[in-house]
């Protein structure tokens, strides 16, 4: 055997491994709940069934939740978007007051811990009588540290020739941004999208705090609160669920998987 | 003027959401303040150290600061270790299928920790799958989740399976940008694939493993969610972890309290990543 063919073998069988459990998830879905019960360590379903999917749509106001997590997600995208692009334009091509303050900051709480700041936020949330709103899900993750410091850093390398040109050709500033920054801005403003999406899709700690009844729920959180109470024990169902959770981001991912590795590789973030 | 225009909604945003916490967290952790005290502000004192003081009297705090490190010491070295393996293999020289490789190994890192925590609970339930194949080379595989010696081991498991990925990236990049004109160069004068693996690529790949070892740190230091959705930090508090501590004392409504407790954690991460961004410097 060459040395290439045990790589390719090694890679094969850790891939394998790496991927058993969504197999697994994806096969036990259409299993019925007294197979699972008597054979929990069976591989193919023995009367493939998709009755577990249909009960979420019908029962389990799957609808809902799915349209809770997009809604969310698309405007934390847009915000995020827009927002940490400005700021990131003001920091790499101004010099005002404040600048350093914010930077430094920006910095720092990269390291912050979610704990630290999730007591306060809270007791914010409810003194402004937000809980159990959309506002309250969206507002705090509509902009991030992470995507300032990217923005930033991209933006820093435009040359400032452009910008000078143009404010010579009497553009104004939001001109400028519109028309020379944003469009120039492509690939990280996709990187940055593409992870936005990602974290308010899987968010579920928040969300779990923050909205209290069933019409608020996304579907990370919709998904916890029924593997700990009323289907606790419905196997099927709840791999069901786990598959209808996580088969729009894997979507995304295999189409758009340039943009995600381009982003840790650059900045190391997930 | 200008450029403030373009700051301010970030400022606002990021000021109410991120900056007044983080400052209203840290007073917080100098007080008595208790959920029953939200409508009545003027109820609450100020005590000084004392939150921090029953910090470290607490046992279960304590505990948790053991599970934590347990979680990064052992976390750390085999995450690292598993993604600079797939890494090289998959830089040493193959074309065909390596997209195909990279996606499967980086497939966990984007899936939500709730559905993937539903598949690990059932594949880690002592007649499931795992025992069933570790049955067949004959060991007698735990009740992983229900023993308070295999529950932290299985945390740690899924710890792996679930950011080996990112790491996996970051390795690349590094690998990439090592000449291959020097692996060559040592190749013509003998020097086997072992020789030139610990002589040529980790000298070089040093800064890349630091940055990978300081990400690596700030994550696992706030070891949460595998125990919040699989064990809830049992069994015994087995698997409860600082983060966890410190989510449990807001739901018990002792505000100060979980405040003081996030504020250690926070300390140890910007400590942790100083002394490793100070490494990483000294020897570039």
């Amino acid at each position: 055997m060459t040395r290439r063919s045990i790589v390719y073998l090694g890679l094969v069988v850790a891939v394998v491994a790496t991927l058993l459990p969504f197999i697994w998830m994806l096969l036990g879905s259409f299993k019925t709940q007294g197979e699972i019960l008597r054979n929990p360590s069976g591989f193919w379903p023995q009367a493939p069934t998709a009755g577990n999917y249909a009960t979420w749509f019908t029962e389990l106001h799957l609808g809902q939740f799915f349209l809770n997590s997009v809604v969310v997600a698309a405007v934390t995208v847009v915000g995020n978007l827009l927002f940490c692009s400005m700021v990131g334009y003001a920091l790499a091509k101004f010099e005002f007051r404040g600048k350093r303050f914010i930077f430094t900051l920006v910095m720092i709480t990269l390291m912050v811990p979610g704990v630290v700041t999730f007591v306060p936020l809270f007791v914010l949330v409810a003194k402004l009588g937000l809980t159990n709103t959309y506002t309250a899900l969206i507002l705090p993750f509509l902009t991030s540290p992470l995507g300032v410091f990217m923005m930033r850093q991209f933006i820093a390398d435009i040359p400032d020739a452009l910008l000078e040109a143009a404010r010579i050709d009497g553009a104004g500033e939001l001109r400028i941004f519109a028309r020379i920054v944003l469009p120039l801005c492509g690939p990280p403003l996709a990187t940055l999208g593409i992870l936005t999406f990602l974290g308010s899709w899987n968010n579920f700690l928040w969300p779990l705090v923050a909205a209290q009844t069933q019409d608020m729920y996304t579907l990370p959180v919709a998904l916890s609160l029924y593997s700990t109470g009323q289907i606790a024990t419905q196997y099927g169902l709840l791999l069901a669920g786990s598959v209808l959770v996580i088969a729009p981001i894997v979507l995304v991912f295999v189409f758009l998987q340039r943009y995600f590795t381009q982003g840790i590789a650059t900045v190391g973030v997930r | 003027m200008i450029a403030w225009a373009f700051a301010l909604p970030f400022v606002l945003l990021f000021g109410a959401f991120t900056f007044i916490p983080l400052v209203s967290s840290f007073g917080m952790s100098f007080t008595d303040f208790h959920s029953s005290d939200v409508q009545t502000p003027f109820a609450i004192d100020f005590v000084g150290l004392d939150q921090y003081v029953k910090l470290f009297q607490t046992p279960q705090f304590l505990r948790s600061m053991w599970t934590t490190a347990y979680y990064v010491i052992v976390g750390i070295p085999l995450t690292m270790g598993v993604a600079l393996g797939l890494a090289v293999a998959l830089n040493s020289g193959i074309n065909r299928f390596r997209t195909a490789f990279r996606t499967g190994f980086y497939t966990p890192v984007v899936t939500s920790i709730v559905a993937v925590a539903v598949v690990w609970r059932f594949i880690l339930q002592q007649e499931g799958p795992l025992n069933t194949v570790l049955g067949l080379v004959g060991i007698d595989g735990p009740d992983w989740l229900n023993s308070t010696t295999w529950a932290m081991p299985a945390m740690i498991i899924m710890g792996v399976w679930r950011n080996m990925g990112t790491l996996m990236v970051i390795f690349l990049a590094g690998l990439q940008t090592i000449p291959t004109e020097l692996d060559e160069a040592a190749r013509t004068d003998g020097a086997g694939p072992l020789k030139r693996f610990t002589s040529i690529t980790l000298p070089l790949m040093r800064p890349t493993l630091l940055f990978g070892a300081v990400l690596l740190s700030v994550w696992y230091l706030q070891f949460f969610e595998e125990p919040f959705v699989m064990t809830q930090g049992g069994p015994l508090d087995a698997t409860l972890s600082v983060s966890y501590f410190a989510y449990k004392q807001f739901g018990f409504g002792n505000y100060a309290f979980a405040s003081a407790a996030s504020y250690v954690l926070f300390v140890a991460i910007a400590l942790l990543s100083m002394v490793m961004f100070r490494a990483l410097r000294s020897k570039k």
